[in-house]
């Protein structure tokens, strides 16, 4: 007896929906064995994870509004990155862009200090986005003029990034009254108007959560009702019929890196102007690589990035109760949040196969 | 600013060691492309080398251990990487970047007990007479195993790719995988067989890092040697000898970069350590100009037999 | 009985939903030419896949010689001395000839010995090959040739040949058949799978027919009539389309001079392309695979744009444009591959109806899409074109390849085109969907519309147009009216001359002689 794979003319709908449910099930239970493993207590430590961030009598009310707070950026450059992905269009430099955004915003912000004006946030936010989609045409720019590969210039394009980042941070954005360190002027302290601060108190909600789900709609909008998303998908699935189709590819890999950049970009200047406060060397935080995975387990579906960003946010929040409760590292998140991605990659099987046992095979 | 201190000798032997953790990875993923796979996952695999290959060196105070666990590391990710491209018909750019950022979990996790300690040196391998030579001396002969050992894989890999009946099959399987098939060969397997080479290739890649190069873990170490890597076996136009000069060019650049800083050349540090990546690009952009010629025809396809 | 090589009996496979063969014997016996004869789908490619061990029949037994034969994969069943040339060569494009004659060996001797041996077959059986070139660099004729030099160097007992001359010149066929009657005589059984009947009539002295997976007759193929073999393969009589013979009207298209360079490194470029196209008019464009059918599509369709002054719609350039601009001045097409060119298999009836029907059908404003319309004008195609299909949701992927077909080219027509260029309408199609195609396109010149008909099927070509011409390496010959065409002419047509350089005529001479 032996298994065969059958390829289904569609990929199934229910299993596209479910595969992301036992793939949390799944690492829920390989990570069980991983925290075993570190000498935890396999059911705490889930249960710190997934279930006291929410429901702790003690920590609940400090991290419940994390969720959103840590949700927003993943979310924002979950979205962005989904664009491209579904067309083939592997961005997965969004640290960078996210890095240059901040770097871009702040430095606006920064030049106006000590201005007082309603308009210098919101120009902040575009500065932010250019920043981030100004990084992103690199990559874009190089793959429709002359065929270079985006996988590899946008990552390489992080490692610049984080250099400018740590040159700024101790050169043109130092703060000038900060005695020596390193780092810019913290806005949530220092600048209130180039600041992003909480909307609603206790609730974690800022200008970059409100991004995040104008973000999730608009996606939604343009996947299913716009021409541009269905050239997006159709370039995914089928290269060869969007180029009958009259899709123009330059077109759809400048708008999806674009799209990718300006969301990475606006996140970043969110993340430095309130969670953050400041521009500092240790700025870039992993979420641009994080946000790659929200994005496959959320199926690439912005109702899904919505959801598997906040399941991300909470592993974070969760994780970071598990190393101040548990004395779990930090580093067994990570490994975590991979091996999730990793049973769901695993899973699609499901959805574009079928599974059939053969009883009789001789080879 | 001292340019005097750059020692050319001194720089052109320390370019052998700079360049043989990528060399080692690029010519084992230039393996897995040729038999069709594409493993984004070569900075997971070379960063859980460098971590186990550490650790098992520090423990067993023996380096020759630490390079056979970190190629069994790397394999080991690899397999895990193999399974779920080719027998579960993964997407292999999501996975690719899954390993990765699995491996840098991983590895982070393994090294913390072990940050701050030196590694246990390797040795050098005084080759007799031929070390003694003035100038070619020092700069190639007075190294330790593993760059010879690097070297005679690539050498490995070229004659076997070229000459032997597995290496005209693995090029079968990467080239056309349906014809493949047809002929009967087994193509998963092959596949298989090659991302291993792969994931063992760029475990002693970053265990070469950590117990040569620096010589300590500090998390985080390959900064990005395994997206060079990558750029390398494209700038190589997927052929060993490239693969060689490639990887040197690069070694090159990143001990220029290393000793203009200590020079204290006039450009910020920041300016000098991002060159390397700057030059990947530059890189990729020339080669793009002249059109990415062989590149294996399956390469980065799901195989699924459907008979 | 048992002076037969191989003996089939009761050879049964099923697929999930469809019966591919259903308790099939028959026998081949020593030094004959044995047809297969049957429709696509009629279960031929299974049936050859059984016998070269790469499919398990789920009941029956083969016997070879007599002994119970089971390859339980390829290289067992040519140890067994079963050779096959695939009807999709199973080439590897960057390889020199030599290795690819290498890998489809178990045990072959060094390179060196390798390439002398290559020479001296394929000179003894009228096939001469350079062992060191590219493969992708050779023509589709020359390929084959690796192919069978490939099977022949093992002394195969019997050497299966699926569809061997679909991608030949007349020519080109003639040498085949010279070399297969070689063999024959030398005492190797071919077992040849084809769907041309005066192909089989000349060639094979033995015939099995399928269809829908059984054996409906054995014959003497010299015996019957081409007529009589369609029937018993078709199993009805066939519906044969109407030529009115379309007269001259108005210049709609018009192509001067288009010359492009290849797409890719073993893309054919288009050289000085030339044609006129009138209302009314179905001009057939034949030729061989890979002679630039494809990239002529292209650079009509506007997937490739061309330089200005070349392709001109009702005199005004349209070179430049690109496929959507064109198809709102009513220049459509549609392209050979069905699933990821023409359709995106995994998208719904009603999104492939979106991918070309948009601006004509007016499916959507600023951008924003009406799915509703979609919807109605997939429906209507699926049912003015008869496609069986649960409905317009139905993912295209899951459709038979005639009830796609039909799709692809019922979407095209009806958005009424002025110009309609179409790749290989009927290629792996059942006839009765393959007459309705026809039927479509004839309907179609007769409203006004000017149609171009590329296809590899000569007898298609000779059935509905009124003017035909042929690609060779990218070039255009001379149009003729379709009407009194020789074989020969057409031969000639397709480049039949080429490749046939004075080895080959001394080599026929020699094994004619």
């Amino acid at each position: 007896m032996r298994f065969a794979l059958e390829k289904r003319p569609a990929p199934s709908r229910l299993m596209l929906g479910l595969t992301p449910l036992f793939a949390v099930i799944a690492t829920m239970l390989a990570g069980g064995v991983m925290f075993w493993a570190l000498g935890a207590n396999p059911v705490e430590a889930i249960r710190t994870i997934f279930l006291d961030p929410l429901f702790d009598p003690t920590f609940g009310a400090y991290s419940r509004p994390q969720l959103l707070v840590k949700a927003a950026p993943l979310i924002l450059i979950a979205i962005g990155l989904s664009l491209g992905f579904k067309a083939g269009i592997w961005n997965i430099g969004a640290e960078g862009q996210y890095i240059i955004g901040a770097v871009v915003g702040a430095a606006v912000g920064l030049a106006f200090y000590p201005t007082e004006s309603r308009l210098i946030f919101p120009a902040m936010v575009i500065a932010g986005a250019l920043g981030g989609w100004a990084w992103a045409m690199i990559p874009a720019i190089l793959k429709t003029r002359l065929g270079t590969n985006e996988i590899l210039v946008s990552l390489m394009l992080v490692y610049v990034a984080e250099n400018i980042l740590a040159s700024v941070a101790s050169g043109v954005l130092k703060n000038p009254e900060g005695r020596g360190f390193p780092g810019s002027r913290n806005f949530a302290r220092d600048y209130p108007a180039a600041s992003n601060l909480e909307l609603l108190p206790g609730t974690g909600m800022h200008w970059g959560v409100v991004a995040a789900f104008i973000a999730v709609i608009a996606a939604y909008v343009l996947m299913t009702r716009h021409k541009m998303g269905f050239s997006i998908r159709l370039t995914g699935e089928a290269p060869r019929a969007a180029r009958f189709a009259g899709v123009n590819p330059t077109r759809l890999v400048v708008f999806s890196l674009g799209m990718a950049g300006a969301l990475a970009g606006m996140a970043g200047l969110f993340e430095v102007t309130g969670p953050a406060g400041q521009i500092s060397i240790d700025f870039g935080s992993g979420y641009g690589f994080t946000a790659i995975i929200v994005a496959f387990l959320g199926r690439l579906h912005p109702v899904g990035i919505l959801l598997a960003g906040l399941l991300m946010a909470l592993t974070y929040i969760g994780g970071e109760l598990a190393q101040l409760m548990l004395g779990m590292p930090a580093a067994a998140i990570q490994l975590f949040q991979g091996m999730l991605l990793f049973f769901l990659l695993a899973m699609d099987v499901f959805a574009n196969y079928r599974i059939r046992i053969k009883t009789r095979e001789a080879a | 600013m001292d340019l005097g201190q750059i020692n050319p000798v001194l720089l052109a032997a320390s370019l052998m060691v700079a360049a043989t953790p990528i060399l080692l990875a690029a010519i084992g993923e230039m393996v897995v492309e040729k038999a069709g796979v594409l493993n984004l996952g070569v900075e997971g695999m070379m960063i859980t080398g460098a971590v186990v290959g550490f650790a098992v060196a520090v423990n067993s105070g023996s380096p020759a251990a630490g390079f056979v666990a970190a190629a069994l590391a790397g394999a080991g990710l690899a397999l895990l990487f193999g399974l779920i491209t080719q027998v579960l018909k993964s997407n292999q750019v999501a996975t690719g970047l899954g390993l990765t950022l699995f491996g840098l979990g991983l590895s982070s996790l393994i090294g913390k007990p072990y940050e701050g300690i030196k590694a246990p040196s390797l040795g050098k391998l005084d080759i007799p007479l031929l070390s003694d030579i003035p100038v070619l001396g020092p700069v190639l002969f007075r190294h330790d195993p593993m760059v010879y050992l690097s070297l005679l894989i690539v050498l490995g890999v070229w004659a076997g790719l070229k000459y032997t009946r597995a290496g005209l099959v693995l090029r079968a399987v990467g080239e056309n995988h349906t014809a493949a098939h047809a002929l009967g060969y087994k193509v998963i397997r092959v596949r298989l067989a090659a991302i291993l080479f792969g994931g063992a290739s760029a475990g002693m890649g970053g265990a070469y890092l950590s117990l040569v190069r620096v010589p300590t873990w500090v998390e985080g170490m390959t900064a990005g040697a395994g997206w060079i890597a990558l750029a390398i076996v494209v700038f190589a136009s997927w052929r060993a000898g490239r693969i060689l000069l490639g990887a040197y060019l690069f070694g090159g650049v990143s001990v220029l970069q290393l000793n203009l800083q200590a020079a204290g050349v006039a450009i910020p540090v920041e300016y000098l350590s991002m060159s390397p990546y700057l030059v990947t690009i530059l890189v990729l952009v020339i080669i793009s100009l002249r059109g990415n010629h062989g590149a294996p025809g399956s390469l980065g396809r799901v195989f699924h037999a459907s008979s | 009985m048992t002076d037969a090589l191989l003996t089939l009996e009761g050879l049964t496979k099923a697929y999930p939903g469809v019966v591919a063969n259903d308790d099939v014997s028959f026998q081949i016996k020593p030094g004959e030419v044995h047809a297969l004869l049957g429709e696509n789908g009629a279960g031929k490619s299974t049936l050859v896949k059984t016998i070269y061990g790469l499919v398990k029949p789920d009941a029956g037994r083969m016997l070879l010689n007599g002994t119970p034969f089971a390859p339980a994969n390829p290289r067992a069943a040519r140890a067994a001395g079963v050779a096959m040339v695939f009807q999709h060569f199973s080439l590897f494009d960057a390889l020199s000839v030599a290795e690819n004659v290498a890998l489809g060996m178990d045990d072959p001797p060094g390179q060196r010995q390798l390439g002398a041996r290559i020479r001296e077959v394929s000179e003894a059986y009228g096939l001469p090959l350079d062992p060191d070139r590219t493969v992708g660099d050779l023509s589709a004729g020359e390929r084959q040739r690796v192919e069978i030099v490939r099977c022949l160097l093992q002394n195969p007992k019997l050497l299966i040949m699926d569809e061997p001359t679909s991608v030949l010149t007349p020519q080109e066929v003639q040498i085949l058949f010279t070399t297969l009657r070689k063999l024959a005589a030398e005492g190797t059984s071919i077992l040849y799978i084809s769907h041309k009947l005066e192909e089989i009539r000349n060639l094979c002295e033995d015939a099995t027919v399928l269809r829908l997976g059984r054996v409906v007759a054995t014959c003497d193929p010299r015996e019957k009539t081409a007529r009589d073999l369609a029937e018993m393969m078709v199993g009805s009589v066939l519906h044969q389309p109407e030529r009115e013979g379309g007269e001259s009207g108005e210049v709609l298209l018009e192509v001067t001079g288009l010359s492009l360079p290849a797409p890719s490194d073993f893309g054919t470029p288009l050289r000085e392309i030339g044609f006129t196209l009138r209302a009314g008019e179905v001009l057939g464009i034949g030729g061989v695979a890979g002679n630039g059918q494809d990239e002529l599509l292209a650079a009509l369709s506007g997937e490739r744009p061309a330089p200005p002054g070349m392709i001109s719609l009702r005199g005004r350039d349209v070179g430049r444009l690109r496929p959507t601009a064109r198809r709102a001045l009513g220049l459509l097409a549609a392209p050979e591959e069905r699933l990821g060119h023409a359709a995106a298999p995994e998208m719904s009836l009603t999104e492939n109806a979106l991918l070309t029907g948009d601006v004509r059908e007016r499916l959507s404003t600023r951008g924003f899409i009406h799915w509703g319309k979609a919807r109605d004008f997939a429906t209507r195609v699926i049912e003015r074109f008869d496609v069986r299909t649960p409905g317009a949701e139905t993912a295209a992927g899951a459709l038979s390849g005639g009830n796609l077909q039909k799709f692809v080219i019922g979407r095209e027509i009806l958005q009424k085109p002025d110009v309609f260029v179409v790749n290989q309408p009927t290629w792996g199609v059942d006839a009765s969907a393959a007459a309705a195609i026809r039927q479509a396109l004839l309907d179609l010149a007769e409203t006004g519309a000017g149609v171009v008909v590329i296809s590899q099927d000569l007898d298609e070509l000779m059935d509905i147009a009124d003017h035909f011409t042929a690609l060779n390496e990218g070039r255009l010959a001379p149009i003729r009216p379709a009407r009194g065409l020789t074989i020969e002419e057409v031969g000639l047509m397709m480049g039949g001359a080429h490749d046939m350089d004075v080895a080959d005529e001394n080599a026929i001479a020699e094994v004619q002689a």
